[in-house]
């Protein structure tokens, strides 16, 4: 089994549960291509009817951003609340936001 | 198979004394099951050769659950299994419907001996366990067999959707999607194996070469068949034959097979006249209902 899992790569499997929500990552597997990933992603990820589409990205083609760069990439939203709509009172002649 | 100390847990009272697993109706005697007899008019030789076809196949696939080569597809093995029991289960239940004596799908599986399974032969060839009798097959072979065996129970659901008898046609109908999903992965396969390595294509062709000589079965006629197509009740088998050919090669090419020529066997599983390892999946599907007939947990 070490043998195959080393030469197959490895896809990252999104489903979505149902026409009209978005495809949500839910794991991954090692399959030798595109076709077969889906394949296998839907006898995987979906034999308890979970989903009605799939989508199979390769591992290796996703950039991620570094997590040591954390601090310098995400923390400085913290004390921003004015960026949150919340933030801002509306006048009572909008309605519906 | 386990052994039969480890069932000691689903043994009734009386089996294991001072013990009384309460999962376990009090009815159940330890002894051996008597064998059941069915009255094979052709319609049900007709049904059961579809549902032990299905059954068998299930029974061969459920062998490779936890050997699969990588986890994913030891899980589309075990998921491709589920698929035949359940089309075998609706086909039991009918044949027995049709048969008329009462009994259920459990008893047609569990309760029959060698002779009144009508199984293909392919079905019953091993295909991953070697034993006494046999070297035991690969993935390949596995691969191979579903893809021809899937190709068949696509064309023969699509004919028998239009049947006469309208629960064979709302089985045919339901499983009709299985089928062409089994066709799409094992053909995958096959193209992939057989245009991968040099090894994958050598094991793919000597995969070939032993499954070819019962494919000839598969498209057999005899008066079972003649008797249900004049009834409306399905397609003879040899009827399948073309198209089969045509989608079989189709998908040959792709793997750079080609398609072997013709041969004079047919076997005669169908018939109920088994190869030497029937019996073998026999012993080993059946005996725990036969140990503890009617056990249920």
């Amino acid at each position: 089994m070490s043998d195959v899992r080393n030469e197959w790569p490895l896809w990252e499997i999104f489903v979505r549960a149902k026409s009209g929500l978005d495809h949500k990552h839910c794991g991954s597997l090692h399959a030798p291509d595109a076709k077969m990933a889906v394949q296998l992603a839907r006898e995987v990820y979906t034999r308890r009817q979970e989903g009605t589409s799939v989508w199979v990205v390769k591992s290796s083609d996703i950039t991620a951003s570094d997590p040591s760069d954390k601090g310098e990439l995400f923390d400085p939203m913290e004390d921003k609340v004015y960026r949150h709509p919340t933030f801002y009172q509306l006048p009572d002649s909008v309605n519906h936001m | 198979m386990q052994p039969a100390s480890s069932l000691r847990s689903i043994a009734p009272e009386g089996a294991s004394p001072g013990r009384r697993d309460p999962g376990v109706e009090a009815s159940v005697r330890h002894g051996t099951a008597e064998s059941i007899r069915l009255n094979l008019t052709p319609p049900v030789r007709y049904v059961l050769r579809l549902a032990d076809t299905a059954l068998i196949h299930a029974q061969r696939l459920g062998e490779w659950c936890g050997h699969g080569p990588v986890i994913e597809e030891d899980i589309a093995l075990t998921n491709m299994a589920l698929d035949y029991v359940g089309q075998a289960r609706a086909l039991l239940t009918h044949a027995a419907r049709l048969e008329g004596q009462g009994f259920d799908e459990d008893q047609l599986a569990f309760l029959r001996d060698e002779g009144q399974f009508l199984n293909l032969t392919l079905a019953e060839q091993p295909m991953r366990k070697a034993s006494a009798h046999s070297p035991g097959g690969d993935f390949a072979d596995t691969m191979l067999r579903n893809f021809l065996l899937a190709a068949w129970f696509q064309l023969f659901w699509q004919k028998l959707a239009g049947s006469s008898d309208a629960e064979l046609a709302a089985i045919a109908g339901k499983a009709l999607k299985e089928a062409r999903y089994h066709l799409r992965h094992a053909g995958d396969w096959v193209v992939r194996l057989g245009d991968g390595t040099d090894e994958s294509a050598r094991r793919l062709g000597s995969a070939l070469e032993r499954a070819w000589p019962y494919t000839n079965e598969m498209f057999a006629r005899d008066a079972v068949d003649a008797e249900a197509e004049a009834s409306g009740l399905g397609p003879a088998r040899d009827s399948l034959a073309a198209d089969w050919q045509r989608e079989v090669a189709a998908v040959f090419a792709e793997a750079g097979l080609s398609l072997p020529p013709p041969t004079p066997f047919v076997s005669t599983g169908t018939l109920g006249r088994h190869s030497e390892h029937m019996g073998f999946i026999l012993a080993e599907m059946q005996s725990l209902q036969r140990m503890y007939p009617g056990g249920r947990w």
